[in-house]
């Protein structure tokens, strides 16, 4: 398969600095972008979009965490079970609804300071979530032990972007 | 994407939303969730002196097909014995729905929140998996 950190000279690794990653990414766009190949041939112009939605495509998998995580564990064999794997621990999942459930209210009761302490308290939980994820891919190498992480973290970021549907129907 | 009408009665009048005491030694629950969306689903089983089940409720955090096919659930299982419960596949659950192919990991949530349902009410009581499934099969 494809290894999105090579097209960009990255060490494949979760913990990537994002300046580097935009820096790698600027520097092959204005490379292969179509605008510079305007007035060449069609394959010319052809391989140019090609390779932009190339570049595109890896930069926006590398740039989200949970994409980039997917990502290394695949080029490892690793399949993350997104799909499939729904034997989440208990706990985890318990907690999950009650945020689920402090969500609802908060948005019932159309309270943003709900929605910013909830929002808090994800967001920290999402940094410690990931630098467990870093450990366990870069670290330790245990590709097979980062997918449970890796599950959690999907969980995490959807609850995120319920939180900003909800700051869009109260306002 | 199109809901079948189904789904979508199921949605708006979802059946037996709630939930039983959990500590409740007539109570069996499933808790599962799907990374893929983020659903999470809590499904709870009580079951009866003649060790059918009686009711069942569900609590569930997903887009309608979740709902939807949690809700379905809930009523296939009453009046069911533990194993007969244990043998609801999801493929039953997606034609009873005409779930579309993206929304099948919503009938697999389903299925796998009775199994764990079913479990955890025999590890509450010391019953043997393997007995059950003998009888069922």
């Amino acid at each position: 398969m494809t290894n999105h950190f090579e097209l960009f000279g990255l060490a494949p690794a979760f913990a990537l600095e994002a300046e580097g990653l935009e820096r790698a990414y600027r520097e092959i766009q204005s490379r292969v972008h179509p605008d510079r190949f305007a007035r060449a041939g069609d394959a010319e112009r052809r391989a140019s979009l090609q390779w932009t939605t190339r570049v595109n495509e890896a930069y926006r998998t590398l740039r989200n965490p949970v994409q980039r995580a997917k990502h290394i564990l695949e080029l490892h064999g690793v399949d993350v079970a997104f799909e499939t794997n729904t034997a989440m621990p208990a706990e985890f999942l318990m907690q999950q609804m009650e945020l689920r459930e402090r969500l609802e209210e908060a948005s019932g009761r159309r309270d943003p300071k709900g929605l910013e302490s909830l929002r808090a308290g994800l967001r920290a939980e999402k940094r410690v979530l990931e630098e467990s994820i870093a450990d366990r891919i870069d670290a330790a190498k245990d590709y097979a032990g980062a997918a449970g992480l890796v599950r959690k973290l999907m969980f995490l970021d959807k609850l995120d972007a319920e939180i900003d549907l909800a700051y869009e129907t109260i306002e | 994407m199109a809901y079948s009408d189904k789904v979508i009665e199921h949605y708006e009048n979802p059946r037996n939303v709630g939930s039983f005491e959990k500590s409740d030694e007539s109570v069996g629950t499933g808790m599962v969730g799907a990374p893929a969306c983020g659903d999470v689903m809590k499904l709870q089983i009580k079951v009866g002196s003649d060790g059918r089940i009686e009711d069942a409720r569900f609590k569930t955090y997903g887009c309608g097909s979740a709902i939807a096919s949690s809700s379905l659930v809930t009523e296939w299982v009453k009046g069911k014995t533990l194993e007969q419960a244990a043998t609801i596949r999801n493929t039953q659950i997606a034609e009873e729905l005409s779930l579309p192919p993206v929304k099948i990991h919503c009938s697999i949530l389903a299925e796998d929140a009775i199994k764990a349902a079913v479990a955890d009410y025999r590890r509450k009581h010391g019953l043997d998996e393997k007995e059950d499934e003998a009888k069922a099969a």
